[in-house]
């Protein structure tokens, strides 16, 4: 057993999983590949098998947040000291993920980000989009004090204090970006962002549609909120 | 408050009240739902029997007719019902969420021992 797993929740990616994972197969060939398969209608769950994933199946489609808890428990259930997390739709830049996990491995941070806007040739997001990101990057900066750019990706790698963290109630599983960087940052982990490439959704399907992005940025703020609200006892590790 | 007034109230708490017996009897309603229901229904009861109560109460709040105090409360009732909802569905919601993330580990665990039975059955 590999000491790194990567984990890459999915819900209906049976068109784009099987090329993720050879890609991160013939990257790392040492690591484990984990799909969360979030009850997926589609073949997501024989096509990652046949490529060479351990999956983990839930019944009924329980969100992204839920899914990567999923991948956390079972990593920490497992023993493996670091994970690489990763979208199964293709937009991360897979051969990234030893740069990704280099600075966690290294010792010199609990946490590692990919920024999409500090790699020369990403794709840029929609404008609204942008907006949203850097609604999210500023409010973030200024909570934690340090230099965000990227709040809302889900290219990551984090150490095992991280992972046992994440497995407890204080993951927000609604929407864990932002506010997950607040919680990491009140419990005292340390964060550093990592340059990466993103390419656009190849599909074009998004989390991210019709009103749910203004809800998203309420929920949100909300979330963020009250997390600072929060007894900090809470968050002591 | 007029008679008839009085006697439709009467007759709208009792049947409140004896109807949420009933469910719990069936088993169809749980005790710690019942609890607001009874209480609401007891409590509108003993504000009509006791009118200069809710008369009382009435010049309390501020409020000009008695039966603005009575829709009030089952207004306040109602939200506080609607809190205890919202408040239990979080929780279900939590251990749902527990509920699948724990059958998926489980499921893994079980399908890799069935497999490993198999091919020790076959090799046997």
């Amino acid at each position: 057993m590999s000491d790194t797993i990567v984990i890459i929740p999915a819900f209906n990616e049976e068109h784009g999983i099987a090329s993720v994972i050879s890609k991160i197969k013939a990257h790392a060939p040492d690591f484990d590949v984990l799909v969360i398969n979030d009850g997926s209608a589609d073949r997501t769950k024989a096509v990652a098998k046949e490529a060479g994933a351990i999956v983990l199946t839930h019944n009924f489609n329980m969100g992204y947040g839920v899914a990567i808890q999923t991948g956390y428990k079972f990593a920490h259930e497992k023993g493996y000291s670091y994970i690489i997390q990763i979208d199964g739709d293709g937009q991360h830049d897979p051969t990234f993920i030893s740069e990704l996990l280099e600075p966690v491995k290294n010792g010199d941070v609990d946490f590692a980000l990919g920024s999409r806007f500090l790699w020369f040739d990403s794709y840029r997001p929609s404008f609204t989009r942008r907006l949203g990101i850097l609604f999210f990057r500023k409010l973030v900066t200024v909570i934690i004090g340090r230099e965000i750019t990227d709040p809302t990706s889900g290219y990551q790698a984090f150490n095992r204090d991280v992972i046992k963290f994440f497995t407890t109630d204080v993951f927000p599983c609604d929407y864990p970006d932002a506010d997950m960087l607040i919680t990491l940052n009140l419990a005292g982990f340390r964060v550093r962002e990592v340059p990466v490439r993103m390419f656009a959704n190849p599909t074009g399907k998004t989390m991210h549609s019709g009103a749910k992005p203004l809800y998203y940025m309420i929920k949100m703020c909300l979330s963020i909120f009250v997390t600072l609200l929060r007894n900090r006892k809470l968050y002591r590790r | 408050m007029t008679l008839k007034q009085q006697i439709f109230s009467i007759i709208v708490s009792l049947v409140v009240f004896f109807f949420t017996i009933d469910l719990v009897r069936k088993k169809r309603l749980r005790e710690e739902y019942s609890l607001l229901w009874l209480g609401t229904s007891i409590l509108m009861l003993v504000l009509i029997i006791r009118y200069d109560w809710l008369l009382y109460l009435t010049s309390l709040i501020g409020a000009v007719l008695p039966t603005t105090t009575l829709f009030l409360g089952s207004i306040l009732f109602l939200v506080l019902l609607a809190v205890q909802f919202s408040i239990k569905i979080s929780r279900l919601s939590n251990q749902v969420k527990d509920l699948v993330q724990e059958n998926a580990l489980l499921r893994y665990e079980f399908e890799k021992s069935r497999i490993a039975n198999e091919q020790v059955v076959k090799e046997n």
